[in-house]
Parts: C-alpha cells; structure tokens; sequence
C-alpha cells in the first residue's frame, strides 16, 4: 500500500518515515499524475500561502479534488488542515475546501507562543504529544465532523469520512499512532 | 504545556523546507515576497549588497521596518542580530519576530563568544562554512543552519564551496571509529555529543539551507541539488529587474529543483539579474563570510 505526501513545501520526509513506521510505503508526490500510484495522501506541514500558491499553479486543486471523490484518504496536518478546509477566517478564498471546517490561521500567535504538550485524541487509547508551530485552530465543524481533539476548549483534530485533519505536528515526534490510524482508514477504504 | 522546546524550536525550521526565504526592506517588498510563494522574510534596513556599498558599522535594523513588515504578511518574520549582540537578539525577540539569524552580515559585536540561544524562546539560525562551525552553534543552541556563502555578491561560488565541504565532512564522520571520533570532536571544536549524533544520522540534527550568492533560480535549484534543505535569497530579489518574476521563478526552481525543462521554463526574459563580485576582487576585511568562528 502506497501512502503519498505532497511535497511542494514543508516536512516532507517526517511524513514519510512516519509512514513507513506504520508499515506503509511512503512516496514523495511532485506532480500530479503521481495521484495516480497512491491510495492515500497526506499534506505536510509548511506554509499554507507557499503550499496553496503552487498547488494552483500546478493543477493540484482539481486532482486532488477528484481524488477526494474517489473516497480515497487525505490526511492534513497544521498547513495540510489549513489547505483542506472550506473556510479560512479573513480570507475570501480557501483552497481544496474539501472539509466541512472553518480554520483560522496563526490562531495561537507567533512562533514565540508556539508550544507542545499531552492531548487525548479519540481512537488512540493514550494521549500523544502534540507539537503545535504557529498553529491553526478548528473555530467550528459542520455535521459531518467528528472531533477528535480539542485543547482548551478549541478544536485541534477532527475526521470527517475519509478526511483526517490536525492542527498539530504528529510527524515530529517517534510516535507514529495518528500515522497508524491514518494507514487503517487507507485499509478501510480499499477493503470495502 | 511547554514553549520553545527544541523540538518546537527545529520543528519550526522543518517547516521551511523546500521553502525560499527572502530578504526584504519594507512592508512593500514583504508582500511581493509572500505573493510571490516566499516561505518566511527577513526584514532589513538594507540588503547585503547596499551594505557592503555603503560601509561602516552594519546593525540590528529599525524596530519600526520589522514590525511594519510583521503586519503587512501572515508567513514568518526572521530578523538579523549582530554576531555575540544578546541585547539586540532580545529587543527582536520582544517585537515577537519568529526567528533569529545571528548574521556575519552585520558587523560582529563580540569578537569571542557566539550569543547563548539556548536562553531564547525564539529559534535561531546562525551561518556555517564547515562542520565544525555548523555544530558549534548547534551547541550554542541553534535550531536551524545555513551556509554563510558569500552574502550580497550574487556569486554562489562560496556557497556551493560550504555545502560541499559540510556534507564531504559529514560523510567522513559518518565512516569513522568510535576512537577516531573523540579525536575529531577536539580538531573540530565540537562537542561529542553533535558530532557521534551526525556519525549516526548521518546528517546535522536540524535543517541546513543555502545562504549567501544566490543570485537566479538555476543557482537555487543548484544548492537543492547539493543537499540544501531550502534557499535565502538576500539581494537577488529586489537587486533585480523584475522582483516579483524572479521571487516566483526562484520559488518555483527551488521545488522543482530536478525539473531541469521547468528551470529553463521560469528563467526565460526575466531581465538583469543583480550585479554579481567576483570574490578574488574582495579583500579579507570585506569578506563577511570570515566573521564568526
């Protein structure tokens, strides 16, 4: 099984070790005809103005889109949820709008307020160490999404369908049980 | 909950990869720069070139140039601090600028000690032409490294010499004894610790970018072709033509660093590139890259 991460910009080779301790194959994606070899995709974390300016650039919206359609697995993580969402806060235009959220960006400051700490997170039985870098927050989630996570009473992951999205960073620590999770819901899907 | 661990610290450097980091010196240039795909801006009073034009001592910039800059765009801000200057790093770091770059671009403050970075919240990148000083300042605390090159000469010559020599280095390290080691920690000046965890890995602990000459999109897609993680551009930018075409060209070449069609593609009509030195026509005493040790 063929996970891939869209590697435009950001933590690409995270993703990709964090895959292959999960026990999937984990590939690099750079074009789109890529979309075609993997069963599942990741967008990284990086700068979501970088990652969406060259998406666009390089018709990834409408194949990732189509994608999406198919019912195959996308996992977005800090920009990755970013680039996911239908609604960004202060921003007329999003980019996939694949996930019935609404996100705002930088939400708990600048890189000085970045921090980590310990998060349950539904289906995973202990807590994770969650690293949050100028992270963006889930503000609302419409009816077909399950949250997963919230710190402090904000939502920072969430599942709806075969769409997986966190605010934080699980690609930066050893543990690889969100990657896990994310490898079953690929299962999942190819089994049924 | 825990603020500027390292792993927040090297995980917000991470993030950068792949990404072009460009100088800029006004809110204007800031948004042209983000426009253009940029992943972070240093905010500047003057861009290397204009320093080395105009001499004398070179300085942390105006407080008033970064935060018109940090409002103008919603990507990182990094800002430069004089070599060993921690009061300048700490006035940055109070503006709320993202990331530190402890610059041999400006003129050194303290000619002896590096600034301690672990006694920041904010992370710190800091130039390297050799293994030793990249885990020196690893050492001092620095989450993110880059090649020092030869700043605002538009010539890469420098800093294709640092990558090269930085990664042969690692590649020796990587074959040697667990004696041989303890002997090339002391010729290197490093501590054991960074050089048996570069042994193992294979690879410096944190990101390593290209910094200092790059000049076209065929440079930057040249230092990812040697290793670099990602590229700052300092002059290049906005000592060319066309800034807005060539920060999108470089972006693009930086991604599709082995799209060689897409290279030639991005380079096509995009004007005078900055004026480049020849760095034999420099003297030692202009040499920023010999700043810092």
């Amino acid at each position: 099984m063929k996970i891939g991460v869209l590697a435009l910009q950001g933590a690409v080779a995270e993703h990709i070790r964090s895959i292959e301790l999960a026990g999937a194959e984990g590939v690099a994606i750079k074009k789109k005809e890529e979309l075609q070899d993997i069963q599942g995709l990741i967008i990284p974390g990086g700068e979501s103005t970088t990652i969406g300016k060259l998406m666009r650039k390089y018709d990834f919206i409408d194949a990732i889109r189509e994608f999406s359609a198919a019912g195959k697995p996308i996992f977005g993580t800090c920009a990755g949820l970013i680039v996911l969402a239908k609604t960004i806060e202060g921003q007329e235009e999003a980019h996939l709008e694949l996930m019935d959220i609404t996100v705002a960006r930088n939400a708990f400051g600048r890189q000085r307020e970045s921090f980590e700490t310990d998060l349950d997170v539904k289906g995973i039985n202990e807590p994770v160490r969650a690293v949050f870098i100028r992270a963006p927050l889930i503000r609302s989630v419409g009816d077909q999404v399950d949250v997963l996570s919230s710190y402090n009473g904000e939502i920072v992951a969430a599942r709806q369908g075969h769409l997986l999205a966190s605010s934080f960073h699980p690609e930066l620590t050893d543990d690889y049980r969100l990657h896990q999770y994310f490898v079953d819901m690929v299962k999942a899907g190819q089994a049924s | 909950m825990e603020t500027g661990t390292s792993r927040v610290k090297r995980g917000m450097a991470e993030m950068q990869k792949g990404g072009v980091i460009m100088d800029v010196m006004n809110a204007e240039q800031a948004k042209i720069a983000e426009a253009a795909g940029a992943t972070a801006v240093m905010a500047l009073e003057r861009v290397p070139s204009d320093i080395r034009a105009a001499g004398g001592v070179a300085r942390m910039a105006d407080p008033t140039i970064v935060e018109e800059v940090m409002k103008v765009v919603s990507i990182p801000v990094m800002a430069k601090a004089r070599i060993g200057h921690y009061v300048e790093a700490k006035v940055l770091e109070s503006l709320g600028v993202d990331y530190l770059d402890e610059s041999e671009v400006l003129t050194p403050a303290d000619e002896v000690f590096h600034i301690d970075k672990w006694d920041f919240t904010v992370p710190f990148v800091c130039g390297a032409k050799d293994l030793g000083e990249a885990l020196r300042r690893i050492g001092e605390g620095a989450s993110m490294i880059r090649t020092k090159g030869e700043p605002g000469t538009g010539n890469i010559v420098e800093a294709v010499r640092h990558m090269r020599l930085i990664n042969s280095q690692i590649r020796k390290v990587q074959s040697m004894s667990k004696d041989e080691l303890y002997a090339e920690a002391k010729n290197l000046g490093v501590p054991y610790d960074l050089l048996l965890g570069v042994h193992e890995n294979g690879k410096l602990p944190v990101v390593n970018f290209a910094a200092g000459g790059v000049a076209t999109p065929a440079d930057a897609a040249l230092m990812m072709h040697l290793g670099a993680d990602g590229v700052f551009v300092g002059s290049g930018i906005f000592k060319s033509d066309n800034p807005e075409k060539f920060a999108r060209a470089i972006v693009e070449a930086t991604t599709h660093y082995q799209d060689y069609k897409l290279i030639a593609e991005v380079s096509k009509n995009l004007g005078t590139p900055m004026k480049g030195i020849e760095i034999s026509k420099l003297s030692p005493a202009e040499r920023m890259s010999d700043r810092g040790w």
